[in-house]
């Protein structure tokens, strides 16, 4: 069986971003670049199955500049075989529809019994791609992911969703897109990650795959959010609740 | 041009998000239809129409619609859309799953987690963890989004008469099967839409002691909520976690006890009215958004809040 696992280059988790002095868009400059949380949970959850013989073969594929190639290796480190860079300019924002239609060409070429990607990307908190790539590949969909089960031509997924946990039963090829408490991913170790160094990565452009990337969604400015009045520090139990009733008037 | 808006339910009520959604659409215009696709779900389409300003309901009722599969869902909504100038959906997991697929199957560009409609194609969300309003225009033809519910009043439920129409297509797509639903139950209000939440965090130290916050909120009619990490501890189900990945949250009063205040948190209830912090670390981020904050240790004020409470809500 074969994977494909989409992962896309992201801004640390742990990095506050703020919009650049004209409000154009959000300043990136020298920042920590990682792979997206949960497109690393994509990864390790592709790394598990294959060490469980469920899988024989785990393809990266990742849209983003040049750099995120970085990020493709990475993916290799863990365990996945090879890889795929699409390539784009590093100022040119694509969307999760030109994305999706790129992956779609590759999941033609390589046919993969599952996709592996993630429920959203940190930086532009979409929550769209999977879905996207599911509906144009024609291929049923197990969004939002905590547990994943092959069996026999099918996957059985349970879905986080608002009231609690879903199962549903999906025929092979499929989409899956993780949700944090599917895995916790592992630190690659320095011999894998020099063994990763060897493993192939094939890059081509948007373009050579065809599709036309020009946004639908244009972004007209960005700016922080309002900021809150700064609050104060209680002493005690009473003050607190005195405020709460008789200041805030909220209980 | 006409707006539609699906509407989320169980096949017996309207989830009130639906009117959150329905909300956004009556600032983007009056002609109103709502899409109620499900099976047996007639008490649904009836409750429906009597939302005031609504000019129809359209139903489809078939059992491929049954569990709102966002195989079969997804083209019903493709297959309506291009009557239409707006498609919403709230910003709840089953929106999230059934609109980018739509949106894809009409070669548009859904918009996630609206939170301002500027103008009919102009609208504001939040990306990187709410650290960043982002103003964005659509030049798709037809605008598919999902509504953030915190971001918008519930609509009125009640005064309406739209007609129900019925929807015969059946799109059955046959890939996926529902198999269960595992439904945590609980007495208290729903976490995205109580006027109180109170949440624990890492802090509480295990599932028992999340009781002592369940005493408080039942004395405030508050819902219990958790970050990711009490989640991941496995002190409470994945339900009740706030933040960039789990619900957003804005009520009158947020009370964090025990919870740092990591980015990923405070995306998810930072434009509530009133927070309160509770944590014995005077440096936790938390402090930094809260109105009130208390430095001190959970368990000794805890226990003294819930004792406290009834000489202040008297
Ligand atoms: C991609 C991604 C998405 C995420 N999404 C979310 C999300 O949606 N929601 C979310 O919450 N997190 C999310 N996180 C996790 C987030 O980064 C933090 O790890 C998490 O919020 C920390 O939870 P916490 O504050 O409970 O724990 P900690 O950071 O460990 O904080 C515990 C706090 O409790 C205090 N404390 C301990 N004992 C006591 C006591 N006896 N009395 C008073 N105070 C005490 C401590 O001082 C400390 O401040 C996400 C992370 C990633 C990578
Ligand atoms: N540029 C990209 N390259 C590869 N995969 C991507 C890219 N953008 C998004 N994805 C995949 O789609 C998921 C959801 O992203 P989004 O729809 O942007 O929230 C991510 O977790 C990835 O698995």
């Amino acid at each position: 069986m074969k994977v494909l696992v989409a992962i896309k280059r992201a801004v640390d988790y742990n990095v506050k971003v703020r919009p650049n002095s004209d409000g154009s868009g959000v300043d990136l400059n020298n920042l920590k670049m990682s792979i997206n949380p949960f497109c690393e949970i994509a990864v390790e959850e592709a790394v598990r199955l294959k060490e469980k013989g469920a899988v024989t073969e785990i393809i990266v594929v990742s849209l983003g500049p040049q750099k995120a190639q970085e990020q493709v290796r990475a993916a290799l480190a863990m365990g996945a075989d090879r890889g795929i860079l699409i390539k784009i300019e590093e100022t040119i924002e694509i969307e999760p529809l030109a994305i999706a239609k790129c992956l779609k060409i590759v999941c033609d070429e390589e046919k993969p019994d599952l996709v592996l990607m993630g429920k959203q990307s940190i930086d532009g908190d979409n929550n769209q791609t999977g879905q996207m790539l599911a509906a144009l590949a024609r291929y049923p969909q197990g969004t939002f992911a905590s547990e994943v089960v092959i069996d026999n031509g099918s996957v059985f997924v349970t879905r986080e969703i608002d009231g609690g946990l879903q199962t549903i039963k999906l025929a092979l090829p499929a989409i899956v897109t993780t949700d944090l408490r599917l895995n916790v991913p592992r630190y690659a170790s320095l011999p894998n990650i020099m063994k990763a160094k060897q493993k192939p990565i094939r890059e081509i452009t948007a373009e050579e795959l065809g599709v036309d990337i020009t946004s639908r969604v244009s972004i007209v400015s960005v700016s922080a959010p309002v900021g809150r009045p700064e609050g104060v520090k209680v002493g005690s139990v009473d003050e607190l609740l005195d405020k709460l009733k008789n200041e805030a008037k909220v209980i | 041009m006409a707006i539609l808006v699906i509407a989320e339910h169980d096949n017996r009520n309207l989830k009130t998000a639906t009117l959150n959604a329905v909300a956004a659409a009556q600032v983007l215009g009056d002609s109103i239809d709502i899409l109620v696709a499900g099976f047996g779900c007639k008490t649904v389409a009836t409750e429906t129409s009597r939302v005031p300003g609504i000019k129809r309901v359209r139903l489809a009722d078939n059992k491929v619609y049954a569990n709102q599969l966002a195989e079969n869902v997804a083209p019903l909504i493709a297959e309506i859309a291009p009557e239409y100038s707006h498609v919403l959906m709230s910003s709840t997991t089953t929106g999230k799953n059934i609109i980018p697929r739509a949106a894809a199957l009409i070669d548009v560009q859904s918009i996630s987690d609206v939170i301002t409609v500027e103008a009919e194609d102009i609208f504001r969300r939040p990306i990187y963890a709410g650290n960043i309003i982002a103003t964005v225009k659509s030049n798709d033809v037809i605008k598919l989004m999902t509504i953030r519910t915190t971001a918008f009043n519930i609509a009125a439920s009640e005064g309406g008469s739209a007609a129900v129409e019925t929807l015969n297509s059946i799109h059955d797509f046959e890939k996926s099967e529902f198999i269960r639903n595992d439904l945590a139950i609980s007495e208290r209000p729903e976490l995205t839409s109580a006027k109180i939440v109170i949440s624990g965090g890492r802090g509480m130290g295990s599932s028992e002691n999340f009781g002592l916050l369940e005493k408080i909120a039942d004395k405030l009619g508050a819902a219990v909520g958790a970050s990711r990490a009490a989640v991941d501890a496995g002190f409470v189900p994945n339900d009740m976690q706030v933040g960039q990945t789990g619900k957003i949250v804005a009520p009158e009063l947020y009370i964090a006890v025990g919870i740092s205040g990591a980015i990923q948190h405070l995306a998810g209830m930072k434009d509530s009215k009133v927070i309160v912090a509770i944590n014995k670390d005077p440096d936790a981020p938390i402090f930094q958004v809260a109105d009130y904050g208390l430095v001190a240790d959970l368990f000794d004020v805890m226990p003294e809040i819930d004792g406290k409470l009834s000489e202040y809500t008297s």
